[in-house]
């Protein structure tokens, strides 16, 4: 640039490609089991080794949960072919891998963010996994290593490549839609999500533009992200480093880089110059794939409710907005069937705004034990929270034993010694407490509230836990006249 | 047939077995001593399966005393493609790149002819991963044609048709991409036969192209041919292009005759570039017998056949290209180690530059080419343009006609080493076998006369799909009105 002017603003714009593995019981192509953790090189056989004269055979029920991600994903259900993408790669056994190119199964779909924005799905199609090397020396990196592991288990495990259109503009947006997808994939049974298994691999392509373009600016393709943290940090990371080229001066270079987690840095992979030519052409050794009307209807109508229809009547029976925070938890976590209960119990929208915080806070935190929590008791819980029987943390310390070892919330309050105080018990031990410490209470009349805590904390001890501590210094702050 | 034991068709050894009247413990050792005469001079087989075959007679012996059926191909040798995988046996498509390997699997069409009582007697020699028309690109040296050692015998599974022409096996097996059955079936005076796509299952077959290849029968009569068809052919839930409906039965209508079938002479094929007059002559004959035993015979135009040499040099190639990336060194087979320093690529490249002959090498290249950016649209898609024109024009035909006729190869067997630096005179030896391949059709090779040189012609009978039945019932009426052909030059003399 040749004159400074006024700093200009710039857009990120994000466009995401989600791999998602299929939680079928065999691969894409024959009968080895899809399981995660085996002894390398264990669930193998000659076809997905692609050993010569072996042939693929396609799984019916890979088939049907594609046809269900797309159909989640509001995508159109297409006849569709399947192609053969040509590259050398030791992981590889064919040296091509069998995708789906120009006719995807699925094609112009969209999600919905919980904010309420809409991000475009450009196609959601059908491919196989392939194996997994490991580089011994240089670094971890194939050239320079002293050699290489290869592990075909993963070898022709079902995936569905899910292609968004550059519809993202920050790198918390891109976080909510891989987090919103995991939980639309998770909900209809299709994958199971875990980012660090590897079942969910998320490649970003990312640009950047002044704010109020029309047009793209170059892209570049990140990969190597493996947690929502990185994809974000990877693309501000990028973003920066492509507005600090433009600002020198520079060219943005359409290039693959992959995202170093330890350095936080982006490094580049292969320029467009070196860039694969994958030689696409149909798969002569599958016939096209023609779902009959019939299948797709009944694909549609098996599909769950979905989480943005679930977040939506969490939402309304707690009074919590749906994209709320806590609501998000609950329905992501998949623990709004405990909400339901409570609903069904015929609960206020008060207990339901109650129950809604218990999950999202204390359930979510302990969320490896919630084969213990029996939802009967958790509604029995949250009822004796909002009648009163039970003060918020007297609830929170009946649920954390509920989650350990489970057990009815009555008896576990019983044991713990809790029971509710009567507003005039309480009054009347604020009362006690005050006239013992006079020279504290004109302090704190005198507006040193750092001695709120210090009066909550004799009131506790002085009940044993029992008092309703938000209670007791709404108590506190009326008798000082605030 | 009668005769020796040797020289018996497979429909008669199967039932003789199956009376007890002979043992297929016999009825290999006179093949296997038909091998050991002739083998040296022909070079049909990569290996021999001796040990193996004779624990299959054994075990057909064993079933017939105690009074089971080992099936309707009992005790019949058989020769097989070595492309075709055989579990625990070496199966090299005749290249250095997959020296050492040993499927760990049979072909579905292996272990349908062991279901039926057939014994493997060796894996045959062929051009390197079915790229050829002579023989003469095998990684272990040709095949020579029986009937003229100094020959080739047409290919690229010409191992297999010298098999059947020596006496070797009264049967043998081959692959079809172009004409590979077909071809070298004419040069050595067999009955060859490729089926229609999907109705033989490809599992095991190592891939050349896949959406062309097809296994076929070699045999000496059109009866042992069928017999073998239908042995091997059927739904196969391993190969999903394998046709789900039943096989049409091509044994049916064997001795029905010709009498009121509409047959077209292709003057497409019968006119294309380089056919000798004698083949002309050969296939004229031809449909004069068959309209003499009753047939309508008319000439009849394919035009999109002429392009069918162009398209399949593309379709094929491009199949390959990947097909055979497979063969990089990682996994089995060849590896030629990169030396000190050197990166997984300069392995790849060691170990294929050493793996593969110049043929595979030169298809490979026009293949990544013909599919590579840019060029697809132009080459790859204009291809299977024609290819759609060729099924369409096909059709056309078949409205009119039951059966087409045309020759099978341009001329007769060839001397060895004639072709082998022309390239493109080499691959107008399947001019006439290619359509049908981009077709997916079926079409067999019979034998009918010789020429000037007396060295065998086939002609060639085309059927529209699933067409099996009432080519076979043609081709037996050609090969009851064929002259009789000479006995190649390895006798039963030889033998003793």
């Amino acid at each position: 640039m040749t004159s400074t002017t006024a700093e200009i603003s710039w857009e990120i714009v994000v466009g995401l490609e989600v791999h998602a593995e299929l939680r079928t019981r065999t691969k894409l192509f024959c009968g080895c089991a899809n399981s995660f953790g085996q002894e390398p090189n264990t669930n193998i056989c000659p076809v997905c080794l692609g050993l010569p004269g072996s042939l693929p055979v396609l799984n019916r029920t890979a088939v049907e949960f594609a046809m269900r991600v797309g159909r989640a994903l509001n995508c159109h259900v297409q006849p569709s072919i399947f192609h053969r993408k040509n590259y050398f790669y030791p992981d590889m056994p064919k040296d091509y891998q069998i995708s789906q190119y120009d006719l995807p199964i699925n094609t112009d779909g969209w999600l919905e963010l919980p904010g309420g924005t809409r991000i475009g799905i450009v196609r959601a199609h059908m491919e196989e996994d392939t194996g997994k090397t490991t580089h011994v020396g240089g670094g971890g990196r194939i050239h320079g290593a002293a050699h290489s592991l290869v592990d075909y288990n993963r070898a022709g495990v079902p995936l569905v490549e899910i292609v968004s259109a550059p519809d993202i503009r920050s790198s918390e947006d891109a976080r909510t839609y891989v987090d919103e997808l995991r939980s639309i994939l998770v909900a209809i049974g299709a994958s199971d999500g875990k980012m660090e298994e590897g079942s969910l691999r998320v490649d970003a392509n990312v640009s950047v533009r002044p704010a109020g373009s029309e047009q793209f600016g170059t892209r570049c393709e990140i990969k190597n992200m493996n947690s929502l943290r990185s994809l974000g940090r990877a693309i501000e990371y990028e973003a920066e480093r492509q507005i600090g080229v433009i600002r020198d001066g520079g060219t943005v270079i359409q290039e693959t880089r992959h995202w170093d987690e330890s350095t936080g840095r982006t490094g580049s992979m292969r320029s467009k110059e070196e860039a694969y030519d994958y030689r696409y052409f149909p798969e002569p050794d599958l016939v096209p794939l023609e779902p009959s009307a019939e299948w797709v209807a009944e694909v549609e109508e098996s599909l769950p409710e979905l989480p943005a229809e679930r977040r939506m009547k969490a939402g309304s029976a707690s009074g919590i907005a749906a994209d709320q925070d806590a609501v998000v938890t609950v329905v992501r976590l998949d623990l709004d069937r405990y909400l339901d209960n409570v609903v069904a119990s015929g609960a206020s929208a008060e207990t339901a705004a109650i129950a809604v915080r218990r999950l999202a806070n204390e359930v979510a935190a302990e969320i490896d034990s919630i084969g213990n929590l029996d939802p009967k008791a958790f509604t029995s819980l949250v009822t004796m929270e909002s009648d009163g029987s039970l003060n918020p943390m007297q609830s929170r310390a009946v649920l954390k034993e509920m989650l350990a070892s489970g057990g009815d919330p009555e008896e576990i309050a019983k044991r713990l010694g809790f029971e509710a105080m009567s507003a005039g018990a309480l009054e009347e031990v604020v009362n006690r407490i005050v006239s013992e410490h006079p020279n504290e209470w004109e302090r704190y009349v005198g507006g040193d509230d750092k001695l709120t805590g210090f009066f909550v904390g004799k009131i506790k001890a002085a009940t044993g836990g029992n008092a309703d501590l938000k209670e007791a210094s709404a108590l506190l702050r009326s008798k000082r006249g605030t | 047939m009668t005769g020796p034991g040797h020289l018996r068709s497979a429909v008669d050894i199967a039932a003789a077995v199956r009376k007890g009247e002979i043992s297929a413990a016999e009825v290999l050792e006179r093949h296997l001593a038909r091998v050991g005469a002739g083998e040296s001079g022909v070079h049909a087989f990569n290996l021999v399966l001796t040990d193996e075959a004779r624990r299959q007679a054994a075990a057909i012996d064993a079933a017939v005393a105690a009074g089971k059926d080992p099936g309707p191909l009992a005790g019949v040798p058989i020769a097989l493609k070595d492309n075709l995988c055989t579990r625990g046996i070496p199966t090299t498509c005749s290249s250095r790149i997959l020296e050492g390997w040993k499927p760990p699997y049979d072909a579905t069409v292996v272990e349908r002819l062991a279901a039926a009582g057939a014994v493997a007697i060796g894996k045959t020699n062929l051009d390197e991963f079915a790229m050829g028309s002579s023989t003469e690109n095998s990684a272990f040296g040709p095949t020579r044609n029986p009937h003229d050692l100094e020959r080739v015998p047409g290919g690229s599974s010409g191992g297999s048709a010298a098999a059947v022409a020596a006496g070797f096996a009264p049967v043998a097996l081959g692959s079809d991409t172009g004409g590979s059955v077909r071809q070298p079936a004419a040069l050595c005076g067999v009955v060859g036969v490729k089926p229609t796509y999907g109705l033989v299952s490809r599992y095991g077959l190592i891939a050349f192209a896949s959406s062309l290849d097809q296994i076929g029968p070699f045999a000496r009569t059109v009866e042992d041919a069928a017999a073998v068809l239908d042995a091997i052919s059927g739904p196969d839930r391993r190969d999903s292009t394998s046709l789900r409906e039943p096989p049409p039965l091509a044994s049916e209508r064997l001795k029905t005759g010709v009498d009121g079938l509409r047959i077209g002479v292709v003057s497409e094929l019968a006119g294309a570039e380089g056919i000798s007059p004698d083949v002309v002559a050969r296939t004229r004959e031809a449909a004069e017998a068959l309209s003499a035993a009753g047939a309508k015979v008319e000439e009849v135009s394919v035009p999109a056949a002429m392009y069918g040499l162009s398209a399949y040099y593309l379709i094929a190639p491009a199949e390959a290209s990947s097909n055979l990336a497979r063969y990089d060194g990682v996994r089995y087979g060849l590896r030629v180690e990169g030396g000190p320093g050197a990166d997984v690529t300069e392995m790849y490249l060691r170990t294929r530059s050493a793996g593969f002959g110049a043929e595979v090498k030169r298809r490979i290249m026009l293949g990544t080419y013909a599919l590579s950016a840019g060029y697809y649209d132009a080459y790859y898609g204009k291809a299977q343009q024609v290819r759609t024109l060729i099924i369409r024009d096909f059709e056309t035909a078949y409205r009119d006609f039951d059966i087409l006729l045309g020759p099978t190869a341009p001329g007769t067997a060839f001397p060895l080493g004639a072709k082998t630096s022309d390239p493109l005179a080499m691959y107008l030896n399947d001019v006439c076998t290619i359509p049908s391949n981009l077709a997916g059709h079926p079409a067999m090779s019979v034998p009918f006369g010789t020429g000037d040189d007396g060295l065998p012609i086939g002609v060639q009978v085309l059927a529209p799909a699933l067409g099996e039945t009432t080519m076979f019932q043609v081709a037996a009426a050609l090969e009851g009105a064929a002259p009789p052909l000479a006995e190649p030059g390895i006798t039963e003399e030889a033998v003793r």
